[in-house]
């Protein structure tokens, strides 16, 4: 099969996959309470993808995405409640607000390394919640943001289009992150993981590449808030503290760190996790750091780890399932490949 | 008049929290000279002891005699709880990448607070620390000093000058400083590196239980996440005073103490998280090495 037909067979593969997922939700097979935890989880994986990228590939540990995720949410709820302007242009305006954010905090602090940066981000995503909390004209203070327009007012609908929305944005991330990682800018953004001086000899504008990763991946953030903001219609300045930076980073270790298919089992699965375990109250709120620590001193490469690190590929399921040789296919699905 | 009074009483009280941050930072910049980390769950300690104390004190009452007891099993508590989170959690992880041992640190740091949370002696409500009726003793008309400010100062400096002792004049010192120096070739010359780095947890975590029962008898509110926002400025004191220079570290909190004690009494009180990590920010761009640190090469 060639490349071309390949990648209409996955598209295709996928349009009915999130067809039929929406399908059971309005049938209600997924009931609503699932269904809504399966936004959520599909939230949590994008803006945990968009974490994955510059703390996975790029290997520059960032501890503010709740930060991105309080842009991206609040411009939405701003744009929608003060200009009146339709819920999709108003998610793209909270996402690209978000990569506007990032791309200024990136400027002074990606000069920094390690855990300079990580202490630096974390301390802008802190600041970004003291502004909000200080601004309420916008925010509407510590109090919170209520009477956000949701997608539709209609309840039967209602669970199916965020659900609808969330994943094929999600689907969306998916495609866009994996495509770049296996471009000229991917390639050289793995490069300054696996070796920054190396990087920098071979002629690689190390600068550049972090800043992009780090605007692409804010707007990804932002993208996930502003998905969040319509889908509860209340906002309060601490859902967005370091705590929520925190679980994003523990999907992203626990899937792997640099692997786009284990953040988004792990995302999914953890957030399920949350639910299933509600019976344990604050208890599991031990859960989580233990499962960070364990994590990292016996299986550091994550679940992904386990199965080689190798990405879940539709296209090379395809060409498997046609039994031909995808020897194209093949070098490209290592992009994300640790040595 | 009136505004050199308040300038020189809120520069008083910057110097009484500044020798606290001080107290922690010089366990951040000690543990980060050694093995190159840097210790998120360090500000918990703050709260572990602040905690040891507030039990202490509950059981024996609240005399001065009895405030400077308690820190002796506070300081051995988390001496102990230190050691013990070396051991478990950063040794295994020493030679692999360093973004894991910090991860590590950031779930230690969540283990802490938020095990403390659901041990059902603490709780998530805030306690009121037991303090002593508060004296104030007025200076030339122009500062007023609080017992508690002079119990802060005392310990402070007595503390630290048994650090400088410890690390300047000891045996164990000299290998400390030989260790952070050079891990390698210290190993080489027959310095036991593990032991080392497990004496370096057992000072920052005695400094950082003493720091505890300082804050709480300084803000008498004690909780589960305190530690937070203390750990992060004297991170940020840490920092600002060069990453792994003593001196350095002392600096850096007293300085960071008064600027933020100026923020709140001239400019704004909820600004004044903002301001540390905006000068921790300006101090990074513009001198990384910080003001008593030396600047590092890059090593390929």
């Amino acid at each position: 099969m060639s490349k071309k037909k390949t990648t209409v067979v996955s598209g295709f593969v996928v349009a009915i996959v999130l067809l039929l997922l929406n399908v059971l939700v309005a049938l209600r097979i997924i009931d609503e309470y699932t269904s809504q935890v399966l936004t959520i989880a599909g939230i949590n994986v994008i803006i945990a993808l968009g974490l994955n990228l510059i703390s996975g590939f790029t290997g520059q540990l960032a501890l503010g995405h709740a930060g991105f995720m309080a842009v991206g949410a609040y411009t939405t709820a701003a744009l929608m409640m003060k200009l009146n302007i339709h819920v999709f242009p108003a998610i793209i305006g909270g996402a690209l607000m978000a990569a506007i954010f990032g791309f200024l905090i990136g400027l002074p602090t990606l000069r920094l390394r390690g855990d300079y940066l990580a202490i630096v981000t974390l301390g802008f995503g802190e600041i970004i919640r003291v502004v909000m909390i200080n601004l309420p004209d916008l925010t509407g203070g510590p109090a919170g943001l209520k009477g956000i327009p949701t997608y539709t007012t209609n309840f039967f609908w209602r669970p199916v289009v965020s659900f609808a929305l969330v994943y094929f944005v999600l689907a969306f991330v998916v495609v866009l992150l994996s495509n770049l990682l296996r471009s000229s800018h991917g390639k050289a953004i793995i490069s300054i993981r696996e070796d920054e001086i190396a990087a920098n000899a071979m002629g690689i504008n190390v600068f550049y590449y972090k800043i992009f990763s780090f605007t692409v991946s804010a707007f990804i953030g932002g993208l996930g808030g502003a998905l969040y903001a319509p889908f509860f219609g209340y906002l309060s300045p601490n859902m967005f503290n370091f705590q929520k930076s925190v679980e994003f980073l523990i999907i992203v270790v626990l899937g792997g760190m640099g692997n786009l298919t284990g953040t988004v089992l792990a995302g999914i699965g953890l957030t399920y996790l949350q639910e299933v375990l509600r019976f344990l109250k604050d208890y599991r709120l031990v859960i989580y750091p233990l499962i960070l620590i364990v994590v990292m001193i016996f299986q550091p490469s994550g679940i992904m780890g386990l199965f080689g690190n190798r990405e879940f590929s539709l296209a090379t399921l395809i060409n498997k399932l046609n039994s031909e040789r995808p020897t194209q296919e093949k070098s490209s699905d290592k992009a994300g490949e640790v040595q | 008049m009136d505004f050199l009074q308040q300038f020189c009483q809120q520069t008083l009280n910057g110097l009484s929290l500044g020798s606290i941050y001080a107290l922690l930072a010089l366990g951040y910049t000690m543990v980060y000279g050694i093995i190159k980390l840097i210790n998120f769950a360090h500000g918990d300690i703050l709260m572990v002891g602040a905690f040891v104390s507030y039990f202490v004190l509950k059981q024996w009452g609240i005399t001065p005699v009895t405030l400077m007891l308690s820190f002796l099993p506070a300081m051995l508590f988390c001496l102990t709880l230190g050691v013990t989170m070396e051991k478990l959690c950063y040794k295994p992880l020493r030679n692999q990448p360093r973004i894991n041992s910090l991860i590590t640190a950031i779930g230690v740091s969540f283990l802490l607070e938020n095990g403390a949370r659901v041990l059902p002696m603490i709780g998530p409500n805030p306690r009121v620390f037991p303090t002593l009726p508060v004296v104030n003793y007025n200076w030339f008309g122009l500062v007023s000093i609080s017992q508690v400010q002079i119990l802060v100062f005392v310990v402070a400096i007595f503390l630290m000058l048994v650090l400088n002792y410890i690390v300047s004049f000891t045996k164990i010192g000299k290998a400390m400083r030989a260790v952070s120096f050079d891990k390698g070739a210290s190993a080489l010359m027959g310095i036991n590196v593990d032991r080392v780095i497990s004496f370096t947890f057992v000072l920052g975590s005695s400094l950082a239980a003493a720091a505890g029962i300082l804050f709480a008898s300084a803000y008498p509110q004690i909780e589960p996440y305190m530690g937070i926002m203390p750990g992060m400025k004297a991170f940020i004191a840490a920092v600002l005073g060069g990453i792994g220079s003593i001196p350095g570290a002392v600096l850096g909190g007293l300085i960071l103490g008064v600027a933020e004690t100026l923020t709140k009494g001239f400019l704004s009180s909820q600004l004044s998280d903002a301001i540390a990590f905006g000068l921790l920010i300006l101090i990074l761009v513009v001198k990384p090495s910080g003001l008593l640190g030396k600047p590092m090469g890059e090593k390929v």
